[in-house]
């Protein structure tokens, strides 16, 4: 796959790097007790949201899961809001309600930090049930897991997008184990795009440690969504460097298997290629990584200078604020 | 004019079909077939299959679904054939549609309609005629409601789609068929506040949804024995209309609480127990509940009676409150209260 222009090749290492060092400091910050839950961390599979989110529109929606923070940065949920968020501070993109697993942002559309595994594949129909319905040009991107393609709510989200020929993107991203569980230990069938081609929708397997790869696919496929031929599939072949959560003791997988993988860091991948073709040097490196770490430490004191939503307000958002109402949630 | 509770339930959706182009229908046999209980029939003709969607057997895909185009910014109405298939759907309903608002921190809602029938009584047997409205009550960011007359039938889904919030309605499989009079300027109803149906003085029947209408009756009769009782329709189930419900016990300091769902962690404790916070220097006896026997609805027909509350059932409970007889004394086996309910062990 041939590279982008410099600038853009530059703009997808950014994007990637940007949310490696987020992450990186992320789990500085658990380890301090900053964050707390649960955090389970992207490192690895930037490629995918990088590659894929660059070839939305703003006027797009994401749906995404748990381990969302890779989407919700390339998707340009500010920086600070989201670690803001990791914080529980009130700034944060959902005010702190959320928390890493659940970031939210209405400006760029982005519909979560779904917890349930599947669960937001039927609100990706929706989106774009809605979109089609209102006569906007809209796609509708839905990340998941190979885990999620065990449940029911994705074979019927499936169905219905392929029935009602919906603008939805499925971005599966198959690193390979839903929690410890390897795919061929939970899956019939371990070629996850010929599942979903059976439900007549066009459906790709994606080198998803190759960012150049990841756009490309995504952007014939949002092209030909956008052309009105339906959803698609893609299966982003990736894979997950860290463990699961900060619980996770990695019974399940070798240490072997993920140095093997580690070969193929996504973001290693670009920038070997990108000195090879002579747009990117020792300088330039070191200035992205300053740029980014700069852009990382400016939202950790975004959120330590932050505030804590009163307790008085604990019960907002439980229902919809009306005009003279007290904003109380009880019901 | 005359109308059945099915008509008021068609004419609600055509209405807001007509008033605002976001609003559609979806569900399984909405369509082609007119709906389960023909609620929807003629409607695909007259909106045509953009609107009045057919989905697939898939409650949770089709709900879900539901709950995006709500996100997206239409006005969807989710018909769910019966409460029995919701369980399907219990990941979209409880994990989505009643905390995006509150995980979001506000930057979301979700103006879902959800309707779906509930309750038994058609000798469905134990998989189609549960009454477990109860259990949505619990979920803090749904508003649940039971329209028991036409008039709530036509006015709630109005008010409900105009919600900004998750409403479930809740239509009792015996009301479809039933007539009643509606005003040909009949217009929305809230979505909160419970409704005197009859005023009374010695016990307050506190119910909603089907059971209203035998409570009703237990109410004539029970004025037959010269006890005035007077009933409340709750009309919604969440929020609780405590203002109403503490008010009705305060003017008669006695109350039975009617609901066919089960006795035990049901809707009918929630409200026995705020009774007991908010009024209980107003009782002059303790709360007694006429409830649904604790059994897998059986199919014939003479056990479906037994498990549900019958007119005769209320009576007496009253009637042992108010003339101190002791709870049950004429409707034989004991229903309530703190003798337990059949099928109630261990």
């Amino acid at each position: 796959m041939t590279l982008p222009d410099a600038a853009h090749a530059r703009a997808l290492l950014r994007s990637m790097l940007l949310i490696r060092r987020f992450e990186e400091r992320c789990a500085e910050l658990y380890t301090q007790r900053k964050i707390h839950g649960f955090l389970h961390l992207y490192i690895g599979e930037e490629a995918v949201a990088a590659g894929s989110i660059a070839v939305l529109e703003p006027r797009d929606s994401v749906v995404a899961t748990y381990r969302e923070h890779g989407q919700a940065l390339a998707r340009g949920v500010p920086t600070d809001t989201v670690m803001a968020e990791m914080y529980g501070k009130q700034e944060g993109c959902a005010r702190g309600r959320g928390g890493s697993m659940h970031v939210f942002d209405a400006e760029t559309r982005f519909y979560g930090g779904n917890a349930i595994v599947a669960g937001g594949l039927p609100l990706a129909v929706g989106l774009a049930l809605a979109s089609r319905m209102q006569g906007e040009d809209r796609v509708t991107a839905c990340f998941f897991g190979d885990g999620a393609v065990a449940e029911g709510e994705f074979h019927e989200a499936m169905n219905l997008a392929a029935l009602w020929e919906l603008p939805v993107l499925f971005c599966c991203e198959n690193n390979l184990y839903a929690m410890g569980t390897a795919l061929q230990i939970a899956q019939a069938r371990t070629d996850l795009a010929a599942r979903a081609a059976a439900y007549g929708m066009p459906a790709w397997t994606v080198d998803g440690m190759d960012v150049v790869a990841v756009e490309a696919a995504t952007r014939r496929a949002v092209d030909a969504i956008r052309s009105g031929a339906g959803p698609h599939f893609l299966e982003f072949r990736t894979y997950r460097f860290r463990p699961h959560s900060m619980f996770d003791p990695e019974l399940y997988r070798s240490r072997e298997e993920v140095a093997e993988w580690k070969k193929r860091d996504p973001i290693l991948l670009l920038e070997r290629r990108m000195r090879e073709a002579g747009m990117l040097d020792d300088a330039g490196m070191e200035a992205l990584e300053r740029e980014v770490a700069e852009e990382v430490e400016a939202s950790v004191a975004f959120a330590e200078a932050g505030s804590w939503e009163p307790v008085e307000e604990l019960t907002r958002f439980v229902y919809s604020e009306r005009p003279g109402d007290p904003g109380e949630g009880e019901g | 004019m005359k109308t059945t509770y099915r008509e008021a339930v068609r004419e609600a959706i055509r209405e807001a079909m007509h008033r605002d182009e976001r609003v559609f229908l979806m569900g399984e046999d909405v369509g082609h077939y007119g709906g389960c209980y023909a609620v929807s029939k003629g409607l695909l003709d007259e909106f045509g299959p953009e609107r009045i969607r057919d989905t697939p057997l898939a409650e949770s895909g089709f709900t879900g679904a539901g709950i995006g185009a709500a996100l997206g910014g239409m006005r969807p109405i989710v018909e769910i054939m019966t409460v029995n298939f919701s369980f399907l759907a219990l990941d979209q309903i409880v994990n989505n549609a009643a905390t995006l608002l509150h995980m979001s921190g506000g930057a979301f809602n979700v103006p879902v309609v959800i309707r779906m029938a509930t309750g038994g009584g058609r000798q469905v047997a134990a998989q189609h005629s549960r009454s477990l409205e109860g259990w949505y009550a619990h979920i803090p960011g749904l508003r649940i409601v039971t329209p028991a007359t036409v008039e709530d039938a036509r006015g709630m889904l109005w008010t409900a789609l105009e919600d900004p919030d998750p409403v479930l309605i809740f239509e009792h499989v015996m009301l479809y068929n039933m007539e009643g009079e509606l005003a040909e300027d009949a217009g929305p109803v809230p979505l909160e506040g419970a409704a005197v149906r009859r005023a009374g003085t010695d016990v307050s029947l506190i119910t909603y949804g089907g059971s209203l209408w035998k409570v009703l009756e237990a109410a004539d009769e029970l004025a037959s024995h010269g006890i005035s009782a007077e009933v409340l329709d709750l009309r919604s189930l969440r929020p609780l209309d405590d203002e109403a419900i503490l008010a009705t016990v305060a003017r008669t300091h006695r109350a039975v609480v009617v609901d066919e769902g089960w006795r035990t962690g049901g809707i009918s404790a929630e409200i026995t127990a705020r009774i007991m916070e908010g009024a209980f220097y107003e009782l002059d006896a303790p709360v007694v509940r006429v409830c649904g026997v604790e059994v897998p609805m059986p199919y014939p027909a003479h056990l479906e009676r037994a498990a549900l509350p019958q007119v005769a059932d209320i009576v007496a409970a009253a009637r042992g409150l108010v003339e101190g007889q002791g709870e049950g004394a004429d409707a034989g086996p004991a229903r309530g209260s703190a003798g337990g309910s059949r099928g109630d062990a261990p």
